[in-house]
């Protein structure tokens, strides 16, 4: 045993904290910084509108109320779009796709890429390098691109859009969740756990996963991020969903040439996607810090 | 409450008054109004166990205080010097010129990007001349007997052995020349050879210097050897100062005394008693005496009243309402091992076993058998091979050559391809509880692991859990909780019951009270020896720790470089005639010899005396 070991058992905390001390989980201490706070506000606020924006819509998403680019009047609070449909009904209900997309391809990626982390964490040697430096190779390729490449070739689904977003997640949530596993892997309830003849791949759910789900609290909200601003980005190259569907992206991308006359169109999504991917982060901030240990107090 | 300090005798090296350190924000005291003194030339030991607030009174005699904890009162006078009133470029003097301090861990004390020469001259002031400096440090090398030729001093911290950077630790604190030394465990983590020559230094060192210095330490018996006042302190307070001889003869406060007991006896000449209960947190006193609620002398005013400081003395108090009051003998204690083995079969037999880490060979030619029912050491310093040997046992550590056989059949290396009845009685419990339970499982959990993992039907999952918490003492109600609020004596009771939950025929036991403070640990033997004797168990108990070995085996093989080296029986090994390692491991171990007529001695008068049975081998 190394002079390290004995320090660390001898400087744990535990043995002179109070025996009934209140548990705070890792989200309780999250939410308590102004931070996070005020991401969850701005999310909350932009999901709200996704989930109940529909019901309050003036028009259907497709009708035609007016003029292309009519500027803000009683009837149409924003003014009409490229094709004369009201852009505050088109708003409202053009958030619902992207958000499922992006909710579905975060879960996809973030998923797989722990159970790739964690278990070339685990099982390190060949197969450690094996994964890592496959990872490295499709890192190389620009998420974007690699989307583009494949959307191109195959056509335009939209459950391939889910699977190239998740890919391309894949081998940044395997490297850091890797990295957080290789402390846990090292641990001698793991090795506990073998003793008992456990199954692996019930050590990598059971006991290996649970002790860093900061880590992929973390890493989830980090590729929501980044999977709405991609879902979105695809849209607007016409890779996503097609007209005349409503859609945020798609409707930066159709009434980008009216910016000047009528800005609405452009701006409403802008503003909605800003705000979402912005409460996120900051959300996601509040919980790397909490999980960090950042601002707990010094005790 | 300083009326009832002794009187000053000279000018002292150390004069503590009421130092109070609080922390922040709960404004817990973390330390609670020290008082203590000492002339130039005194070594102090402080001795504590964990959580006790002895390294934060360490680091507030150089006015330092971790980020969180403040000195919220009194005063640390040195060498004339209020050190607590001291700022910026004073305090910086003060510091490592008056007083210097040598932490815990050689290795992360030393910078590992300088040569250690670079390091010791960093230590002195600017205004010595470039041939001061080395003259310096060519005798305090000498001193602290390292080499002091110019290739030694060019050499990285990496590139020293574990004993000699503590030596440069030493060396670095001493070559200043200050009036105060103070020691955080500078042994602990050091095997015990390589403790007494470090201890032999310092001792030397405050002699030749007429330096005070205060020893930090958990372990009573490193502390008896060395120092000449100790002051024991526990939940933040110093409950008893006195001279060291007068301490060991008759301690006045009763945590002093079970402490005491607490160490085990190289010879097994008295039993060990643990401490039932914990000590409570800074930030949740009790409102008498903090001792009061694991005291067994406690009356109603120890519950109500803060004993006051009680000279009992020329130089020593302690803080106690129930002075001179003698201890009742305990009711729990561990029973010296019968020294004769219940049968002669071997359970396990471990043959010609050569261990690997990558292409090291860590365990060359090793055979040893445990019979049934018996408790087998194997003992050895750091680095000798033994956890690896255990690991190996338990089918954790595949890369070796050579044979296991488990009751007259072949055990597979990889517990993967042992059959379930052979995991199930081989268990093994891991040397840190904080490491050992996963911290996202409950007790509960952490207890039915064993079983869920063997498949084996778990018919009363509740009674299961309520039982192996009751084998191990532990309350049913624990089950909810997590490790982290768990005390480190309870998490690896935990572990055991869990260990125990499959009723093995074998527990490898790997260093299970090394992370934990010595009460704790005689209370784990009790529990051992206890289990043992009621489950029929055979123990493979692997320690570092001689003075265990000697409380708990009946056989014990003896490491050194991964070569069993001897394996006999523990009244051999303690033989004259012993391997020539052996005896120097026993020459070097301290322990704590009580004078004759010591209250502690006769609190075990009535126990049978110990006769030595025939060895058999």
């Amino acid at each position: 045993m190394s002079v390290e070991d004995r320090a660390s058992a001898e400087e744990q905390p535990e043995t002179i904290q109070p025996k009934g001390r209140k548990r705070t989980g890792l989200l309780a201490r999250s939410i308590r910084q102004r931070r996070a706070q005020v991401g969850l506000v701005l999310a909350a606020l932009v999901i709200l509108l996704v989930l109940l924006g529909p019901l309050f819509s003036p028009y259907s998403t497709t009708q035609f109320v007016g003029s292309p680019f009519l500027r803000s009047s009683p009837g149409t609070l924003f003014g009409t779009d490229a094709l004369g449909r009201d852009a505050w009904s088109r708003f409202l209900g053009g958030g619902q796709t992207l958000l499922l997309l992006a909710v579905l391809a975060t879960i996809l990626g973030v998923g797989l890429g722990a159970l790739m982390g964690t278990f070339a964490a685990y099982k390190g040697g060949w197969v450690d390098e094996f994964v890592m430096r496959t990872g490295d190779i499709a890192l190389a390729f620009p998420e974007i691109v690699l989307a583009l490449l494949f959307l191109s070739i195959i056509g335009t689904y939209l459950w391939l859009l889910v699977l190239l977003v998740a890919i391309a997640h894949l081998p940044r949530v395997a490297r850091v969740v890797r990295g957080a596993a290789l402390s846990v892997v090292e641990r001698d309830f793991i090795k506990s756990a073998e003793a008992f003849g456990t199954p692996r791949w019930k050590i990598v759910l059971t006991e290996i996963l649970p002790n860093i789900t900061g880590t992929l609290a973390v890493e989830f909200g980090l590729r929501l991020t980044y999977s709405i601003g991609i879902v979105a980005g695809l849209n607007f190259l016409g890779l996503g969903l097609q007209p005349p569907a409503a859609d945020w992206g798609l409707m930066i991308n159709e009434n980008r040439i009216g910016i000047t006359v009528q800005p609405w169109p452009v701006v409403l999504p802008v503003i909605a996607i800003a705000l979402l991917t912005v409460g996120t982060n900051l959300v996601t901030d509040g919980i790397a810090r909490a999980s960090a240990g950042i601002g707990r107090g010094v005790e | 409450m300083p009326s009832a300090m002794p009187q000053a005798l000279s000018e002292p090296a150390l004069q503590v008054q009421d130092l109070t350190v609080t922390g922040m924000p709960s404004m817990a005291q973390i330390v609670r109004e020290v008082s203590l003194q000492l002339q130039p030339g005194e070594v102090l030991g402080v001795v504590g166990e964990s959580g006790s607030g002895k390294t934060t009174l360490g680091l507030a005699l150089l006015n330092y205080c971790k980020s969180g904890t403040a000195i919220s009162g009194g005063s640390v006078v040195v060498d004339g010097q209020d050190a607590t009133s001291l700022t910026g470029p004073e305090l910086q003097n003060f510091r490592g010129n008056v007083a210097s301090y040598i932490p815990q861990s050689p290795a992360t004390a030393l910078n590992p990007a300088l040569r250690i020469g670079t390091q010791l001259r960093e230590c002195l002031n600017d205004d010595i001349s470039r041939s001061d400096i080395s003259a310096r440090v060519q005798q305090v090398m000498g001193e602290v007997a390292l080499p002091a030729d110019k290739e030694f001093l060019q050499r990285y911290p990496h590139q020293l052995s574990g004993g000699q950077q503590q030596r440069i630790a030493i060396a670095m604190a001493f070559i200043p020349r200050p009036r105060l030394i103070v020691l955080d465990e500078p042994t602990t983590g050091l095997d015990v050879t390589t403790q007494a020559t470090v201890l032999a230094t310092v001792r030397e060192l405050c002699d030749s210097y007429h330096c005070a210095a205060v020893y930090i330490s958990h372990d009573m018996a490193v502390v008896a050897d060395l120092v000449d006042f100790v002051a024991v302190m526990y939940s933040g307070e110093v409950i008893e100062f006195g001279p060291m001889a007068e301490v060991l003869a008759a301690p006045k406060h009763p945590y002093t005394g079970r402490l005491l007991l607490a160490v085990p006896d190289l010879y097994a000449k008295r039993p060990m008693v643990g401490i039932a209960g914990y000590a409570p947190s800074p930030m949740d006193r009790p409102a008498g005496c903090v001792f009061a609620p694991r005291c067994p002398l406690a009356i109603d005013i120890c519950r109500s009243t803060v004993p006051p400081i009680e000279a009992t003395g020329a130089r020593s108090f302690a803080r106690c309402h129930r002075i001179g009051v003698p201890l009742p003998t305990p009711e729990h204690r561990t029973h010296r091992p019968e020294s004769e083995t219940r049968s002669a079969d071997a359970l396990l037999d471990v043959r010609n076993i050569r261990g690997r880490y990558g292409k090291n060979v860590v365990l060359e030619d090793v055979s040893l058998q445990l019979r049934a029912g018996e408790c087998l050491a194997l003992l050895g310093e750091s680095g000798s091979g033994k956890t690896t040997l255990s690991r190996i046992v338990a089918g954790l550590h595949t890369n070796f050559d050579g044979e296991l056989e488990f009751d007259g059949q072949q055990l597979p290396p990889s517990s993967f391809g042992r059959t379930a009845d052979q995991r199930r009685r081989i268990q093994y419990v891991f040397q840190d509880p904080y490491e050992s339970l996963n911290p996202r499982r409950t007790v509960r959990d952490l207890i039915l692991q064993p079983l869920r993992a063997l498949k084996s039907p778990i018919a009363e999952p509740n009674r299961i859990v309520t039982e192996g918490l009751e084998r191990v003492n532990l309350r049913g109600d624990l089950a909810g909780r997590y490790p982290d609020q768990l005390s480190g004596g309870e998490r690896q009771r935990v572990a055991i019951a869990r260990a125990l939950v499959t009723k093995p025929d074998v527990l490898i036991c790997d260093e299970i009270t090394s992370a934990l403070d010595v009460s704790v640990q005689s209370s784990l033997i009790e529990l051992i020896q206890r289990l043992q004797d009621e489950m029929g168990l055979s123990l493979l108990f692997i320690t570092h720790n001689i003075a265990l070995v000697r409380n708990i085996a009946q056989r014990v093989a003896i490491l050194q470089d991964g070569r069993i080296v001897e394996l006999t029986s523990v009244e051999d090994a303690f033989a004259e005639n012993a391997h020539p390692y052996t005896r120097s491991l026993i020459a070097s171990t301290p322990n704590i010899a009580f004078p004759d007529h010591s209250p502690l001695e006769e609190l075990h008068d009535e126990q049978p005396p110990a006769v030595p049975g025939p060895s058999r081998i």
